[in-house]
């Protein structure tokens, strides 16, 4: 084996999950002390090309070699005992071991009769725990430390054998600019060792001090590849998350009717959860027929910032519609007076067919009423009325995401909250989608906030848009303004 | 680290308990004394569901499947030829670890409830065959085992509390070592533990072998002690249930409380058997209290009050 060999090679990877092709002919490969930053916005295959290098998805397609051999279709032990380690976002860590403990297990062998506990092993996991400093607190439990020597704790383990190729999913998600600083230190301290690095983020911005180089996705494909500069000045990766040019119609402020008192207003929302801050001194609000986008990146606080309107996470700070707080109202009477969310999850039934999860909707509505705004809601989506009777779970990700919306609809909402409609959708669909969206805001008085990462699809339809970042509002504007103020700290 | 286990109060306790237990013979009845060789018995599943429940992450619905399988297969084999009864021990023990293969094996590839469903449907099988094939099995009148190991209480009863003292050492010193590290890390995050080259499934079978040999053990024992095996005593659902509260209310991931509450269960039963049916109920009340209010156990309590201070 040639000095120059990748430690990592992926080469025409495919991955499909039943009709939907997550990733289509990826390929790249890393040397050994080179961090590569494998970006793309959300549902763009990302994680599935991480998950596939670890053994965790069976690739269908395409090969992965880890210094030369080939792993793809491997289990994960077996991959990782040949030098792949992973520092996962989210992991349960041993709660009732102590610091010292959970690094040891990552030394441990993978035989069944280690029933004794080495000397040598207790040295060398004290030694990685000095490395990433955690040298302090080795006989504490996970659960009495803060997020970021958690997140250290990951480091420890996952470099605990030495792997020759480190995998980072989202590695400053979360963490202070402090944090984040001293977190990078250790991840250039893995290139400083040889190891070849995949960090697998969002966008460029948050990773670009610290990669070689990038390889941007969308929708399962490669859109760039390169340098930093080089990756942040092609034209398809601006437009994927910038938009192109746009055509905005945006009403000024001053056209509705009740700046004195907005439908909507948030005082000062925070929201902890455990140790994250997931949403810091929020404030805004939504006139009444208002359309408002919120931008931010996935973790920006999107998703907390809805279920807190809609009562399903607990808050400091004020929510209020038409002046009335619904602090200490459930989720379900918020619902029914008409504050209603369609959920990123999606939340479907997905035993019951379309009309049974529109009825669901709109089970309150007396029985003409509802049927009247059954037809309303096929006319708007021609798709549901087709596959009315086929159940949620066999229809497609789209008409998923139609049926979520028209279930939301069939409780004539005053206020329709969409998180994330366009997650993971084909051009086409969520150009359906935008239509509706559309006709939505002429031909009804229906005040909307929308939650998206996806700016081109999200604009267009905004009166005004918010951008969220890390937990907190950082900038706040008509949306034409926005690819020239807002649009760096998105790329 | 081991050092530390072997020192740490649980261990001390559960010396000073059993040291304490086994003077009992000497100023208590025979009837106080064949009410514990039973619930040290019990003691014994309990601590085996354990090991499953809180470091495999794997709820076993079936604790009686594996307990049945050694008690009738021993007990059979002493009607049928009466070979040493160490044999037939034995034969019980394989019988309990090939059934826990058996059902392990598919059970482990299902995700979530599907593996409690599959243990639980493995209990019923088993009731069904004891009936139906009654010439071998005694059916539901019960299995008649020629052998007993000793007519002494005093001899049965030490032997129980021997066998509960070796196994809880034997399955506490197990759930602390660096292999039980695993076990915890690969019930608790699949994922990860596969990602630190840790091979899941041959773990989690491991345990469930474990698991079927000291159950099937216990079960063949018992069996032996008792002269007659039924499917009331041995293998209907609930005889599991109990095995499994026993476990929970002692506390879940301690494998010691889980035979003191196996222990506090039958003590409890028995003191109120003059109630007649209300009995049941109050066992279950004060379960369902343990489990819902304090969902760490009797253990788990003075351990976490222990660690928050």
């Amino acid at each position: 084996m040639s000095a120059r060999a990748p430690k990592l090679e992926v080469e025409g990877l495919q991955k499909r999950f039943g009709g939907l092709t997550a990733v289509r002919d990826v390929s790249f490969s890393i040397q050994a002390g080179e961090i590569l930053g494998l970006i793309g916005p959300n549902g763009s295959g990302k994680s599935t090309v991480m998950k596939s290098i670890l053994g965790v998805e069976r690739p269908d397609a395409g090969s992965v070699r880890v210094d030369g051999r080939e792993v793809a279709g491997w289990p994960p032990h077996r991959i990782a005992r040949l030098g792949v380690g992973m520092v996962f976002q989210h992991s349960r860590p041993l709660y009732r071991q102590t610091v010292i403990e959970n690094i040891i297990l990552g030394l441990l062998p993978d035989r069944l009769m280690h029933l004794l506990p080495l000397a040598a092993t207790d040295a060398r996991a004290r030694a990685i725990a000095e490395r990433v400093g955690l040298a302090g607190v080795l006989n504490r439990r996970p659960s009495t430390l803060p997020f970021a020597d958690l997140r250290k704790m990951e480091i420890a383990k996952a470099i605990a054998r030495d792997p020759q190729v480190v995998l980072i999913d989202e590695p400053f998600a979360g963490l202070t600019a402090r944090e984040t600083a001293s977190f990078a230190a250790l991840i250039a301290e893995m290139r400083a060792d040889g190891r070849a690095v995949l960090i697998v983020d969002h966008n460029v911005k948050s990773i670009s001090a610290l990669v070689d180089r990038i390889y941007a996705m969308h929708v399962g494909e490669r859109i760039a590849e390169g340098t930093v500069e080089e990756v942040m000045a092609n034209p398809t990766v601006r437009k994927v998350y910038l938009g192109g040019a746009l055509e905005t119609a945006a009403r000024p402020e001053t056209a509705f009717g009740d700046a004195q008192t907005p439908f909507l207003e948030i005082d000062n929302l925070n929201v902890v959860y455990g140790k994250a801050q997931a949403l810091e001194n929020v404030s805004l609000h939504v006139h009444q027929g208002e359309f408002v986008a919120i931008v931010g990146l996935n973790g920006a606080g999107k998703t907390t910032l809805f279920n807190a309107v809609s009562g399903l996470v607990p808050y400091a700070g004020d929510i209020r519609r038409q002046g009335r707080t619904l602090r200490g109202r459930t989720a379900a009477t918020i619902a029914r007076d008409g504050v209603v969310q369609s959920p990123e999850g999606r939340e479907l039934f997905g035993a019951m067919t379309v009309s049974e999860n529109l009825d669901m909707g709109g089970h309150r509505l007396p029985d003409n009423v509802r049927a009247e705004r059954r037809e309303w809601l096929f006319d708007l989506f021609p798709v549901l009325k087709e596959r009315r009777s086929q159940t949620a779970a066999t229809l497609s990700g789209g008409e998923q995401q139609m049926l979520t919306i028209a279930r939301a609809l069939m409780m004539k909402p005053d206020l329709l909250i969409l998180d994330e409609p366009t997650l993971g959708l084909a051009p086409v669909i969520m150009e359906q989608i935008s239509k509706a969206l559309a006709r939505l805001r002429q031909a009804t008085e229906m005040t909307v906030l929308l939650g998206e990462q996806n700016v081109t699809f999200a604009l267009p339809h905004a009166d005004r848009v918010y951008v969220l970042e890390h937990g907190r509002i950082a900038w706040e504007g008509d949306p034409s303004r926005f690819a020239a103020e807002a649009g760096a700290r998105y790329l | 680290m081991l050092r530390r286990a072997l020192l740490s109060p649980p261990v001390l306790i559960s010396l000073i308990v059993v040291v304490v237990a086994s003077t009992l013979p000497l100023y208590v009845s025979g009837y106080v004394l064949g009410l514990l060789t039973i619930a040290y018995y019990f003691g014994v599943f309990s601590m085996a569901w354990d090991l499953l429940f809180g470091f495999a992450n794997e709820v076993n619905f079936g604790p009686s499947f594996l307990i049945g399988l050694g008690a009738y297969t021993a007990g059979i084999l002493d009607s049928l030829y009466q070979p040493p009864i160490a044999l037939c021990v034995a034969a019980g023990v394989i019988a309990a670890m090939i059934g826990g293969l058996v059902l392990a094996l598919p059970a482990l590839r299902v995700r979530g409830p599907y593996f409690g469903l599959t243990t639980l449907v493995a209990v019923l099988i088993l009731q069904n065959f004891v009936v139906v094939a009654a010439s071998l099995t005694g059916g539901e009148i019960g299995l008649t085992v020629p052998d007993v190991i000793s007519i002494d209480d005093k001899v049965n009863y030490w032997i129980a509390l021997g066998f509960m003292a070796v196994s809880g050492a034997i399955l506490y010193g197990l759930s602390r070592s660096p292999v039980g590290l695993i076990l915890e890390a690969s019930g608790q995050d699949p994922v990860q533990a596969g990602a630190l080259g840790f091979n899941v499934v041959k773990h989690k079978l491991a345990a469930f072998l474990v698991s079927a040999f000291f159950s099937g053990l216990a079960g063949a024992l018992m069996a032996f002690y008792l002269g007659a095996a039924s499917v009331g005593t041995f293998i209907d659902v609930t005889v599991g249930v109990q095995v499994i509260i026993g476990a929970v209310i002692g506390g879940r991931r301690t494998i010691l409380g889980a035979a003191l509450g196996a222990v506090f269960l039958v003590a409890l039963g028995e003191t109120l058997r003059p109630l007649g049916d209300l009995a049941t109920f109050i066992v279950s009340a004060v379960a369902l209290f343990v489990v819902l209010f304090f969902p760490a156990g009797l253990l788990g309590m003075v351990k976490g009050v222990r660690e928050a201070t």
